[in-house]
């Protein structure tokens, strides 16, 4: 798969650079800000009242 | 340019499928064989042709052991592939991790921010609408996920302050301490009850542990300050000792409801409360949600009104 990613990224070492940290960023971002807080609420590490 | 791309399938052959490698070889070969084919008597046509056929020879003696080769390669693949997959599943855990420990800092904090500078301003620009009646109760009177007060524990530090949100879902615990809404209010009799985040979230109760008895745990309010002290012996440090007999400190399954009545600890919530209590409860130990780490306190003497004490009780002061 990054074998892959690697050989179509464009525009020669620094290119390819360049968009595997863009890739990267994009990636987190999406786990960090969208994936994450969605998942979140249904694992139990957050249970803090008693009830 | 055929030379090129031919080189450079071969260069990635180690770790890409082994047929991009033939098919642009044969491709190769086919434009090579057509050129040959049209430029007869050429000089070059002959020499190139020799040049394929001694490339076909090797490419035959290949082929004979093509296939235990491909099926390695197969397995190579498959193997590779499963790796990569497990190792992206780790970094994401991993990932998530981070998130859990810091990044919700980051959030929480930015939120809280936003709570302290509404909560100051609603207090400053209309005295007479500030917030619930207090100490009178007032439970409906406050809007779920609004913040209400501020808790300060100078123990963690003089710049320990966080906004008070009402209620206690996660939406509203991600945003700060939250107040059980069954509860009494702020120096109200009965038990004032919060529960709040150990590790993540703005940490707000990662340190309860480490509070003593007598330690004292202010709570602001639109117009009164509210001193607790955590029960039990402040000589000894002795939680237990507390002439009440309820425990400054405990550890408790989630299911025990009773930290959090009107006297904690007494399931007969048919009496009047006789004092006013206060009680945190967050998750314990660290990183899990296994038991309920309770600290209970006691309202110590009456609320300061705060036009009197601008500064803080004297627990803040020092005085």
């Amino acid at each position: 798969m990054y074998t892959w990613i690697w050989r179509v990224l464009p525009g020669g070492l620094p290119g390819k650079l360049v968009g595997s940290l863009v890739l990267l960023a994009g990636v987190s971002a999406l786990l960090l800000f969208i994936v994450f807080p969605w998942v979140e609420p249904m694992l139990p590490f957050n249970d803090i009242t008693v009830e | 340019m055929h030379g090129d791309g031919t080189r450079e399938a071969a260069r990635e052959s180690p770790d890409s499928d082994q047929p991009i490698t033939d098919q642009v070889s044969d491709a190769d070969e086919g434009q090579v064989a057509a050129r040959s084919g049209s430029r007869h008597g050429a000089p070059k046509a002959p020499r190139r042709r020799d040049a394929r056929r001694s490339g076909e020879g090797l490419r035959d003696g290949s082929a004979a052991g093509k296939k235990p080769r491909s099926r390695a390669d197969l397995v190579r693949t498959g193997v590779a592939g499963l790796g990569q997959t497990l190792i992206t599943f780790g970094l994401v855990v991993l990932l998530f991790v981070v998130y859990e420990l810091f990044v919700t800092d980051l959030f929480t904090n930015q939120r809280q921010e936003e709570l302290t500078q509404e909560l100051r301003q609603n207090w400053g620009d209309d005295p007479t609408v500030s917030g619930p009646d207090l100490p009178g109760g007032g439970l409906s009177s406050i809007p779920l996920g609004e913040g209400f007060a501020f808790i300060r524990i100078p123990a963690f530090g003089v710049d320990y302050v966080k906004v008070v949100i009402e209620g206690t879902d996660p939406d509203e615990l991600e945003q700060g301490p939250g107040h059980y809404v069954d509860s009494a209010m702020p120096g109200e009799l009965g038990n004032f009850s919060l529960a709040g985040h150990r590790v993540g979230k703005g940490s707000p109760f990662l340190d309860l542990d480490r509070l003593q008895p007598g330690d004292a745990v202010v709570i602001e309010t639109s117009d009164m300050w509210f001193t607790y002290v955590v029960l039990g012996d402040p000589t000894t440090g002795n939680f237990d000792a507390d002439p009440s007999g309820i425990p400054g400190l405990e550890i408790v399954s989630p299911q025990d409801v009773d930290v959090v009545f009107p006297i904690p600890g007494v399931d007969d919530s048919s009496g009047e409360p006789t004092a006013a209590y206060l009680t945190l409860t967050t998750c314990h130990p660290k990183f899990s949600a296994e038991q309920r780490l309770i600290i209970h306190a006691i309202l110590n003497g009456p609320g300061l009104p705060r036009a009197d004490y601008p500064d803080g009780p004297p627990a803040l002061t020092g005085g």
